[in-house]
This record gives structure tokens, C-alpha cells and sequence, in this order.
């Protein structure tokens, strides 16, 4: 076996989360328009103010054109013939776990996040979402002795809707992009917490996105609110049946972070990534944004990209309060014909504010993996400082890896560094390892765990031996 | 016969040795590698780069190569080492009484074939560490010896570190990752000594050195050198074998073993260069 072709079978491991699970659907129209907009918002029992800001970001979604600047071609999504929601049939009033429907509690054993709480992972709280709706969420009564809130947001506008009229696109505005604007309109189910002030939240909160349906889109939403003085760590995972046809999934994610607050926000994401032929797959095209109100705030995402067939993201962070903090940690792995663009952008609003960014892109196949950073310090960000560095990693000859930063300085007390490099595994690094008594597998994962380390270590304890997994599966048989 | 006065123990062509495995086995000198008629290529362009090597090194034996730039010196380290670029057209090559040809690279080292690598390659997130004990947990396994859990890893690694007087804090830094040529070559050394080859091919190990790296590599190399262990060098100076004394010093010119001898061999090519033995190569047409 040529080196060539032993990278590409291992490359190739086969996805794992593929299966569809075998439930039945409510009905609901394909398409979408102004009735389907309310009907959505009527299936979820939704207060008018809801639905009027549904209406009118549906409204402005109509007036916006689809954009294109991202360095990745595929066919568009026919907007038309996508069904905007896709709830299981009798869904059950979440109160308690025997109510789930066995099959759908089964599919996420399957996937390893168990939904009974003695069964979970001890210290994580989890909010499984199927599809459209929010199927349970764990721990929760723990997590209102510390006055924590923790649950869909779809709960959250019933039981919340103060705060959820507060914050819900204060940070991400339905206009801010065509696909904020879309998922505005539709947005299905998602996660809500709230950390109120002096508090630090007991566990780690994580929600687990599985899309089932074959020709559902999936919009889901997510608010953080930390008040003063607190803290919460928040983990998203994801997975998707392997289908031939593309899934779209535009998401949008929104996070507060007052006076000294912190919230650290980590993603695994392993959607399906379609096959060789670049057949199927899921189109992850994402608004994640952050907002550092309070002076001393910080936000710090942390992201491993693994799946989906076209990727499109930039998890930013405004820097509006003195002396907060931004932080962007990413590694992005394409592989076959996956093409991902996606990077950060560090909006320097307030004086003495600091942000870093390290990216680290693996390319592999026939991929294309591009960053793709903004760096803004404004005129009043006095003393703002930014650190980048963004590195490339290629396997084998028939793939690609782009770096693209913006940088803007309008204030010159401003520090703006950047830093980038381009590596290529070779032969002679494998052939050295394997003298040293490594298989060619484990040479090459401990090649991509040494080019990773500085962001994997970013990611909470509990999920770093499941990041090495996921990273292990993507790019050869077992991890060092 | 290419081969002018080399002792029938260095050369063992004949089929009499093919049928002999087992009384080679027999034997007390026990054979640790056997080269046999080597002939490779250059997988990419087919280009011939050695051309029917015969060599035979037993336990306990410290063999030198030497020979002008693009000799094959290099490729006959790595072709025995299991290199991918290249391909074996001809020949076998016998280690411990077994054809290796077959054997992948990691294989080869989990029966204790070690090459110190000319050019040692920079692995950079991965602590010296963590590759070794990577390393040593791996051929451990593979030869049913017991693995060592990473405090028993630290005690037995820090054992190690003097013998090329190494800073424990190297043992945190990336591998080879902004070393000096020296300190690259140094580690090479460091690694035979954690892994403890039965067979240690030391591609010109000796470049980039000043003469104080020079000393404490070829210190180590001597303590580390045993009687069931064969070590061969491959050098481009005579310098080196000042300081390591090998059994027997072997020529390479145009991919073939040209002349063979005692230490003294290596004395009279620092005299004379290499040119005395491409003529005699070119009068016997064995060599371009």
C-alpha cells in the first residue's frame, strides 16, 4: 500500500453516527412563506411578540440576498422544498425521562450521551435536541438550586420571556446576515441559560444536536445570559444520518457577558460529512457571536470542526466593556470534499481590551479548508491588543488550505500580531515515527495531536478524551 | 567476486549460507544482519541506487561505512531501516536469521532495528517524552515485555540522560522542534539509549558536530554498544573512528561495497582520499 493510498483508509474511517432512527413525524408543510412562518410559532404555543418577530425577520429574509464571498462552491439550498419543522409525533410534556419515546432515547445511548441523569457524565448537564424540539434536558433541578437556568428555548419563551425578549437578538439582529435573518423566522428549539449574578455554574452544560429527518432544515437557537460575577461553561455536540442529499442547519448562537462575568463556549461538531463524491452531507452555515458588555468580561470559544460537507463560521466576540477579553481556539479538519471557510471576527469597542486567536486547519482528501479572521480595533479601544496565529496542516497532494485575515486599526495605540504557517505531513515524518515503533496510524495521529495541542487543551476535561476520539476516528485508527 | 581482500566472514554470498539458516543459528558468532546481493531503486523515477551491496555484521561487531557523497551510504541505512522511496529489486536482507524485506517500518523497529536519522525530523506538540514513551511502550508490547506507566517511564528515561548529558528539561521540549544540528544528532543517540536497539544504523551522525558534541556522542555511543548488539557507522570522516573503534571499515563507491578492511582502512582514505579506489573500480568496470 503506497503512503498515499494508507492515509486516505485511514483518513476514511467510516462515520460512526450514521443511522436514522425510525420515528414517526407530525405533518407539516414543505416550503415556506408568511403561514408557515405562524404556524411554526402556533405548534409552539408562542406569545404574539414571538411571532411578530418571527414575521418580521421572515420579511426582511425575503429581502436579502443569499451571499457568496466564501471561498467554497456547492449547490444552493432550495428554500422552497425544505420542511422548516420536524417534530416526532406525540411528543410528550418533558417532565419526566419515561415519557421520552423509547426509540429517541435509544438513538442518543447510541451516540453516547445516556439521558438518564445516574447513567450521565458525572458534572454535565445536557439538553438533547431531535430535530426541531428539544427532547429532555438533565439535571436541571440541581441546577436551579444554584439558581441556574438551563433549558430549551422553546421552554424559555413560555416560562421566561422577559429575559428571552431582552437578549434573543441583541447580539445576533435578524438582519445581521441571511441566514441569521432565516433562522429568526423559523428557529425551532435550541438552548437557554441564564446564570444570574455572583454565581458560578455547578456543572458543565451541553447541549447534543442530532438531526434525524431526511428533508428537515435545522435552525436552532441558543442564548447565554451571564450576569456579574459569573461563570459557565457550555459544550455543543452534533451528529447526522449519512442521506445523499444535503441538510441544511443554520444555527444562530448569542452570548451575555456582563460586569466580570466568563462563559466559555466549546463545540464538537460531526455532522455528516457526505461521501468521496462529495454526495450528501450537511450545510453548516452558522452565526455565533458574543458580546463582553461588562468591564473585565471574557468569552472564549472553542471549536472542533470535524463534519459537515460545507462549513461556514465565525464565532465572534464584540469587545465592548474595558479591559475584556476575547478568545477564539479552532481546530477545523476537512477531509474528501468537505470545504469549510470559517475563522473568527474580534470587534475591539473598549480600552485595554485583549483577544487571541489560534487556528490550526487540517486538510486532507480533496478539501478545502480556509480561515478566514477579522480583526477591528476602533477608534475609543485604547491600548487593545490582538494575537493571531492561524496554521495549516496538509495530508497528501490533493487538498487545499487558504488564510485569509482582515485587519483594521483606527486607534494607534492598537497591537496587532499575526502569525501564520503552512505544513505538509510528509513521508519522512511518518517514516521517522514508524522507526521509532509507531504504526503509520499512530504516527500520524500523534503528527495531528502535537499540530492540535494548543487548542484540544482549551477543551473542558470531560469532553478532551472525546475530542481525541472524534479526531482519531476522522483521521486514522487510535489516538496516542 | 567484485571484492578484493575481505574476509569470507564480511561476504557470504554462496548458497551454501542460503540452505544454512540454522547453522548460522548454530553458531556461537551469531550473524546479526546479512545483506545479500542488495539492488534498489528509487520508487518515484526508477533510478538504481544500489547495486548488489553484500555485507554481514555478527554480535558484538561495529561496523564502518565510508564513501564519497551520493555513495548509497545513506539509502543502504534507510533501505535496511524500510524506507518507502525506495524499492528492493534484488538481493534480501537477513536480520536475525529472517528475510525483512516484507516487514514495514514500525515492524522492523519492534525487532530492534534503530537508524539515527541523518536529517532527524522535527515533530513539533509532541514532548521527546511522549514519543519515547510511545516508542518504548510499543516495542515493549510487541515483544510481550511489560509497558511502563509514565512515572516508571519518567524513572527509567531519566537514567538515560547522562549518558549524553542531556538537561532533564529537554525531555518536555517538542521533538527536535528548534534544536541545534547538534542537539538533533545528540537526541538521535538519546533515543538508541532509551530503546536499546539490537542493531543501531547511525546515518552520519557525526556531521554538524564540534569536536565537544563529537566526544560525548561517540561516549555514549561506546557505553551503549554491548556484545549481543551490532553497530553500524556510517561516515563521511575518518574523524569519528578516533574516538569509536570499529571491527571493520567497508568502502562504498557508485551503490557497491568496493573495498573492505580493519580500522586501518579508514587511515589511509584520510590520507588519500577516495580516488585510489575509483580508478581501481573504473579499470574492473564495476563502478560509473
Amino acid at each position: 500500500m503506497s503512503e498515499t493510498e494508507a492515509l486516505e483508509s485511514m483518513i476514511g474511517e467510516e462515520y460512526k453516527y450514521g443511522f436514522t432512527t425510525d420515528v414517526e413525524y407530525e405533518d407539516f408543510p414543505k416550503g415556506i412563506n408568511e403561514d408557515v412562518v405562524r404556524l411554526i410559532s402556533a405548534k409552539k404555543n408562542e406569545p404574539e411578540w414571538m411571532t411578530e418577530f418571527r414575521l418580521k425577520s421572515y420579511r426582511a429574509w425575503k429581502e436579502m440576498e443569499e451571499p457568496s464571498w466564501f471561498n467554497a462552491t456547492y449547490e444552493k439550498p432550495k428554500f422552497d422544498t425544505l420542511q422548516y419543522y420536524s417534530a416526532p409525533k406525540n411528543k410528550p410534556k418533558l417532565d419526566s425521562l419515561d415519557d421520552v419515546d423509547p426509540k429517541i432515547k435509544e438513538t442518543y445511548d447510541k451516540l453516547g450521551i445516556p439521558l438518564e441523569e445516574q447513567k450521565a457524565l458525572a458534572g454535565v448537564a445536557v439538553d438533547a435536541v431531535f430535530d426541531s424540539v428539544s427532547i429532555f434536558t438533565t439535571f436541571k433541578e440541581k441546577l436551579a438550586e444554584a439558581g441556574v437556568i438551563f433549558c430549551s428555548i422553546s421552554e424559555a419563551v413560555q416560562n421566561y420571556p422577559e429575559l428571552v425578549k431582552k437578549y434573543m437578538g441583541s447580539v445576533v439582529p435578524a438582519r445581521d446576515n441571511f441566514y441569521a435573518a432565516l433562522n429568526s423566522a423559523v428557529f425551532s428549539d435550541g438552548s437557554f441559560c441564564y446564570v444570574p449574578k455572583d454565581t458560578i455554574c455547578p456543572m458543565e452544560l451541553s447541549t447534543y444536536f442530532r438531526i434525524n429527518n431526511m428533508n428537515s432544515g435545522q435552525f436552532e437557537r441558543t442564548l447565554i445570559i451571564a450576569e456579574e460575577n459569573s461563570h459557565v461553561s457550555y459544550l455543543e455536540g452534533c451528529t447526522a444520518p449519512m442521506y445523499d442529499e444535503h441538510q441544511l442547519h443554520a444555527a444562530v448562537v448569542e452570548l451575555v457577558a456582563m460586569e466580570n462575568a466568563e462563559i466559555k463556549y466549546s463545540t464538537i461538531q460531526n455532522w455528516y460529512s457526505g461521501d468521496e463524491d462529495g454526495k450528501g452531507g450537511i450545510y453548516n452555515f452558522v452565526t455565533k457571536r458574543g458580546a463582553c458588555r461588562g468591564d473585565n468580561s471574557k468569552i472564549s470559544w472553542t471549536q472542533l470542526e470535524t463534519g459537515s460537507a460545507v462549513t461556514l463560521k465565525y464565532p465572534s466576540v464584540i469587545l465592548q466593556g474595558d479591559n475584556s477579553v476575547g478568545e477564539f481556539f479552532s481546530v477545523a479538519v476537512t477531509n474528501k470534499r468537505q470545504q469549510a471557510d470559517t475563522g473568527t471576527k474580534m470587534i475591539h469597542l473598549g480600552k485595554n481590551t485583549k483577544s487571541t486567536i489560534i487556528s490550526k486547519g487540517i486538510s486532507a482528501g480533496n478539501s478545502d479548508n480556509s480561515y478566514r479572521g477579522q480583526v477591528k480595533i476602533s477608534k475609543k479601544a485604547d491600548n487593545a491588543r490582538n494575537y493571531s496565529q492561524c496554521d495549516s496542516m496538509l495530508i497528501g497532494q490533493t487538498c487545499g488550505a487558504h488564510t485569509f485575515p482582515y485587519i483594521e486599526s483606527a486607534n494607534p495605540t492598537g497591537k496587532i500580531e499575526h502569525e501564520a504557517t503552512t505544513s505538509r505531513v510528509g513521508e519522512e515524518q511518518i517514516y521517522y515515527l514508524q522507526q521509532r515503533g509507531l504504526s503509520e496510524d499512530d504516527a500520524i495521529s500523534l503528527i495531528v495531536n502535537g499540530f492540535c495541542k494548543e487548542v484540544l487543551k482549551e477543551l473542558p476535561m470531560e469532553f478532551a478524551v472525546e475530542a481525541n476520539k472524534l479526531l482519531g476516528i476522522k483521521l486514522e485508527g487510535s489516538v496516542g | 567476486m567484485i571484492l578484493k581482500n575481505t574476509p569470507q566472514s564480511l561476504l557470504r554470498i554462496t548458497e551454501a549460507d542460503i540452505t544454512n539458516k540454522q547453522l548460522n543459528i548454530n553458531q556461537t558468532d551469531k550473524t546479526v544482519l546479512e545483506i545479500k546481493d542488495l539492488h534498489a531503486v528509487v520508487e518515484e523515477d526508477g533510478t538504481e541506487i544500489l547495486k548488489g551491496v553484500s555485507l554481514s555484521i555478527k554480535e558484538g561487531e561495529i561496523h564502518a561505512i565510508m564513501g564519497p557523497n551520493g555513495s548509497g551510504k545513506s539509502t543502504l541505512a534507510k533501505v535496511v531501516a524500510g524506507h518507502p522511496a525506495y524499492e528492493v529489486t534484488k538481493g534480501d536482507i537477513i536480520y536475525n536469521g529472517e528475510s525483512i524485506l516484507e516487514l514495514d517500518p514500525d515492524e522492523r523497529a519492534h525487532e530492534g532495528v534503530f537508524l539515527a536519522f541523518q536529517y532527524p525530523v522535527e515533530v513539533p506538540g509532541v514532548t521527546n517524552n511522549t514519543l519515547l514513551r510511545e516508542s518504548y511502550n510499543t516495542i515493549a508490547a510487541s515483544r510481550g515485555r511489560e509497558e511502563l506507566d509514565p512515572l516508571e517511564f519518567d524513572d527509567y528515561i531519566r537514567t538515560k540522560l547522562d549518558l549524553v548529558q542531556m538537561n532533564p528539561e529537554f525531555l518536555e521540549r517538542s521533538v527536535n522542534a528548534g534544536f541545534s544540528g547538534g542537539e538533533k544528532k545528540r537526541n538521535e543517540i538519546f533515543q538508541m539509549a532509551v530503546l536499546e536497539p539490537k542493531l543501531s544504523l547511525l546515518d552520519e551522525t557525526d556531521s554538524g558536530l564540534d569536536i565537544d558534541a563529537l566526544k560525548i556522542v561517540a561516549d555514549g555511543i561506546n557505553k551503549l554498544h554491548k556484545d549481543d548488539d551490532a553497530v553500524v557507522l556510517i561516515t563521511h570522516y575518518q574523524r569519528l573512528l578516533n574516538y569509536i573503534t570499529p571491527d571493520y571499515v567497508h568502502v562504498m563507491i557508485g551503490g557497491k561495497i568496493v573495498e573492505s578492511g580493519g580500522k586501518e582502512l579508514a587511515i589511509k582514505l584520510e590520507d588519500q582520499g577516495y580516488d585510489w579506489l575509483t580508478t581501481h573500480a573504473k579499470v574492473n568496470g564495476e563502478a560509473k
